[in-house]
């Protein structure tokens, strides 16, 4: 139901684009739209991380995730447990450049009354090279947008391309992304326990991004755009000169508009974990908590029962059991 | 409860959700699944708000008038105060990573007990109350209506998560379904709506000093006659002192060590340990529960219980202070003490006076774990013992939630018990250290109405008892947790009989040569030590 709605969706999408640009209105799907989404990127994440930002960090809730800082011959997980700001440094390095939680995953089966964990690492592999491909992909787009190609985006295409298959050479990261792609949504259809979890929200990007990717492979290999007018499109947006040259087949706008949808859209949404993941305190916090003193800044005084109290109510019982009291 | 559940049929257990999605499913509440209701007048004389009388199983809870104003204030006010709660409303991808990560999962089957649903149970409301998406498209942005209904839902599942952190390990944003829970159930107090089985510990801790309302001189009473059966097995008479000022440290436990058996043992350890070694420590009638149930209820009523411990160590005029074996107790003193109630700079940086040791790693708390004080004094030889002692007992370790997740409490343990035992055998690395699996009863739910839901929760960790059992003949599971030694016992009778619990400083004890010490045939619970094996080597 909600894979049916998402995909609706994005057809809806793809056909507005489509009739659109072919009615004349290039300049809308081209540049207005584009600079839109571009724009609603940019302020929307700003105003969410911002927003996540003024609200305070309590209580030092780190997740320890092996041994503690501890007596001095005891081997401490310094990745995983860390107690010093560099430690911390890491272990979100690993968290997000090589999904180190993800990698723990295990699989839970019920065989014959017997919980057995098996490792589970398809999720990880699919997952992080999904991510990867689509940032590397992003930023070999730059060679589009600038005049001069600075030397690493260069340097970036050759090596994407190395295996060199067919003409133009085909890109491993497009290879991996619709990979990945296609196996975070068949996950979701065919798994039950996924499927139930799922939402509409967890179909639509993955249904936009299938789509952004065909449409840029289908451009590349095989509905062939002027890619000169391309480049003279996307460079004019970069330098803030939009232009708009004739003869852009409509394969470009349909991409360019399933694109800036993604840009609109990433504020609002779970893609906002891009940017939340930096932010999760129960990972980007050191374990020195009884080291280091941690401020709350909205406590407050509470109303707490004293031993004046206590021993008011306990005075008798105790003297009379031999406990020392504080007045006779 | 438990004689009707048979374990053959509790393993039936469909891991496959139904057809029909979860916000269609309205709740239904099964008895064995939940506690008792928390007694208005627990709530009220420990001023938290709307006491009333409610039945889980009637259709009308006599909700405030005003609940749903007073549940999105309370969610609101939140938002604000915890970036945790925030960030956890608007991040997850719903990947699934946690899913079959909780034990009460894995233990019954029911979707809702995966923990990504539990947290969309309030996320949901979340979205469509905070959420722009959420407030136009409703269903389709995944928001739905705080009904009456959606209240008994979050009650019953909330209740149903034992706050452990296991997902939060895996999950690759570090949601913390735990911190969800406690928030939630925060949100489900400010309408009176908590369980007795936390409720009354509250009161009793907040009124007359510790959970089991133990009064001043029964505290001292019982600790009292431990001592009378320490003298009869070890033939040692131990006289420990109560509030009395200017002892070094002041030592605080659960006070389900006082009481209960297999904790008394545990209680019985300390006390010959620190015997042993000469320790100048003191025990506190007023600090005489160092558990928090406050934790269960809100971080407000955690703090007021907290409080005591340092007001304590301040009029005893102590140096610092040592804690017993116990989970949340630790959860609370590691991550959340000295930031409700420090600075404790009225005390000194802890050094023990047996070995000079400074604990580093306690510099602002000012309060050391028994276990990395007792790995301390095996390390620097100050305990005389003879492990062939133990040697009719076969171990294994059940790393507790809270000090492996919330602390990374994992070796020192494991290098006391081998230090005191021959045979110590690990449960599958699956399922231990940090990612250990829950008693199945822990944040207050280890009731005994509750019975079924607390077997199904307890059945990953037995699973993996039962395993070391069948393969290396483990009788013994060792812990650092009182909730653990309440519940564990009840656990393993069902599904793995033969295998008792034990507190790592019991076997300490029982391994400890002490001056002047009688023939020691008999262990801490009055058990014949079997012979032969005293000093055979293995
Ligand atoms: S692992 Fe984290 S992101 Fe994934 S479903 Fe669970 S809570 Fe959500
Ligand atoms: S904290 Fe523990 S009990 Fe709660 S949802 Fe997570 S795994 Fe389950």
């Amino acid at each position: 139901m909600g894979a049916m709605i998402s995909l609706i969706a994005v057809l809806v999408i793809i056909l507005a684009a489509l009739v659109g640009s072919m009615a004349g209105l290039q300049y809308v799907f081209g540049v207005i739209l584009p600079y839109t989404g571009f724009t609603i990127l940019l302020v929307g994440f700003v105003f969410r991380v911002l927003d996540w930002a003024k609200s305070p960090v309590p209580f030092r809730i780190p997740t320890t995730a092996g041994q503690e800082f501890s007596l001095p011959w005891i081997k401490q997980a310094k990745l995983d447990n860390p107690s010093t700001t560099m430690g911390v440094l890491g272990r979100m390095a690993f968290e997000i450049l090589a999904f180190r939680s993800l990698f723990r995953n295990t699989k839970a089966e019920l065989r014959s009354g017997n919980l057995i964990y098996g490792p589970a690492k398809w999720l990880w592999l699919f997952a992080l090279a999904f991510h990867w491909a689509f940032f590397i992909i992003a930023v070999r787009h730059l060679r589009l947008f600038m005049v001069p190609v600075p030397g690493f985006v260069e340097w970036l295409d050759k090596l994407d391309s190395i295996m060199q298959i067919g003409t133009p050479p085909l890109y491993i990261t497009d290879v991996l992304l619709i990979a990945g792609v296609t196996f975070l949504l068949l996950r979701r259809l065919m798994s039950p326990r996924i499927r139930y979890i799922s939402l509409p929200a967890d179909y639509f990007p993955l249904f936009l991004i299938l789509a952004i990717a065909t449409t840029g492979i289908l451009m590349r290999f095989f509905i062939r755009t002027d890619i000169v007018g391309v480049k003279e499109i996307l460079v004019g947006l970069a330098t803030f000169h939009p232009v708009m040259p004739d003869g852009i087949g409509p394969i470009f706008f349909i991409h360019a508009t399933l694109v800036s949808v993604l840009m609109a859209y990433f504020p609002f949404s779970k893609l906002m974990h891009l940017g939340g993941v930096f932010l999760s305190p129960t990972r980007n916090m050191a374990n020195n908590n009884r080291m280091v003193r941690h401020v709350n800044p909205w406590n407050y005084p509470v109303k707490i029962h004293t031993y004046d109290e206590y021993e008011d109510e306990f005075r008798d019982l105790m003297k009379g059991a031999g406990i020392p009291v504080e007045r006779e | 409860m438990a004689k009707d559940l048979i374990p053959q049929e509790m393993l039936r257990i469909d891991y496959n959700p139904p057809k029909t999605g979860w916000m269609d499913t309205p709740v239904k509440i099964k008895p064995g699944i939940y506690c008792h209701p928390a007694k208005p007048e627990k709530i009220a004389d420990v001023g938290m708000p709307n006491p009333h009388h409610w039945n889980p199983l009637d259709e009308d809870w006599n909700l405030p008038e005003n609940w749903q104003q007073i549940f999105f204030d309370g969610m609101r006010e939140r938002l604000d105060k915890h970036r945790s709660f925030k960030i956890f409303m608007d991040i997850c991808v719903r990947c699934g990573a946690c899913a079959d990560k909780c034990h009460f999962f894995l233990g019954s089957g029911d979707p809702k007990n995966m923990p990504v649903v539990r947290a969309e149970l309030l996320r949901s409301i979340y979205r469509k109350e905070f959420t722009t998406a959420g407030k136009i498209l409703g269903r389709l942005a995944g928001g739905r209506e705080l009904t009456a209904s959606v209240i008994k839902e979050l009650w019953y599942y909330f209740f149903q998560c034992t706050e452990c952190r296991r997902c939060s390990l895996f999950c690759p944003y570090g949601i913390d379904t735990a911190e969800v829970t406690i928030i939630g159930r925060e949100l489900l107090n400010l309408l009176g709506l908590n369980i007795n089985w936390i409720q009354e510990p509250v009161s009793n801790c907040y009124h007359i000093g510790n959970h089991l309302g133990l009064k001043p001189h029964t505290f001292k009473e019982n600790i009292e006659f431990l001592c009378d059966d320490i003298e009869t097995y070890v033939g040692i008479r131990i006289n420990p002192t109560f509030n009395r000022k200017g002892a070094e440290i002041l030592f605080v436990t659960p006070s389900g060590d006082v009481f209960a058996d297999p904790g008394i043992y545990t209680l019985m350890g300390y006390l010959m340990i620190f015997e042993h070694i000469g320790l100048d420590y003191t025990w506190s009638t007023y600090a005489s529960e160092s558990g928090n149930f406050g934790f269960f209820t809100s971080f407000e009523m955690a703090k007021r219980l907290n409080a005591k411990i340092y007001a304590e160590a301040k009029r005893l005029g102590v140096k610092w202070i040592l804690g017993g074996e116990c989970g949340h107790m630790w959860r609370v003193i590691h991550q959340y003490m000295d930031t409700f109630n420090g600075p404790a700079d009225f005390l000194e940086e802890p050094v023990s006076p047996i070995t000079g040791t400074r604990f580093e790693n306690a510099k602002s708390t000012k309060m050391v774990h028994i276990t990395e004080f007792t790995a301390d004094l095996i390390k620097n030889n100050k305990l005389k013992l003879d492990k062939n002692r133990n040697n009719h007992l076969k171990v294994t370790f059940h790393d507790s939630c809270n000090p492996s997740r919330a602390m990374g409490i994992l070796e020192e343990p494991r290098y006391v018990i081998k230090n005191v035992c021959n045979y110590f055998y690990d449960m599958p690395d699956t399922t231990i250290r940090e990612q250990t699996f829950c008693c199945g009863s822990g944040a207050g739910l280890n009731a005994s109405e509750n019975m079924e839901i607390r077997l199904r929760g307890g059945l990953p960790r037995a699973n993996a008892v039962k395993y070391v059992h069948e393969k290396h003949g483990v009788n013994t599971l060792a812990c650092i947790c009182a909730i653990d030694r309440a519940v564990l016992p009840a656990s393993m009778e069902y599904w793995v009989p033969g295998v008792k619990v034990a507190g790592v400083s019991e076997l300490v004890a029982n391994a400890l040569i002490m001056e002047g010490e009688g023939d020691r045939t008999m262990n801490l619970r009055g058990e014949e030590i079997p012979k032969g094996e005293e000093g055979s080597d293995v």
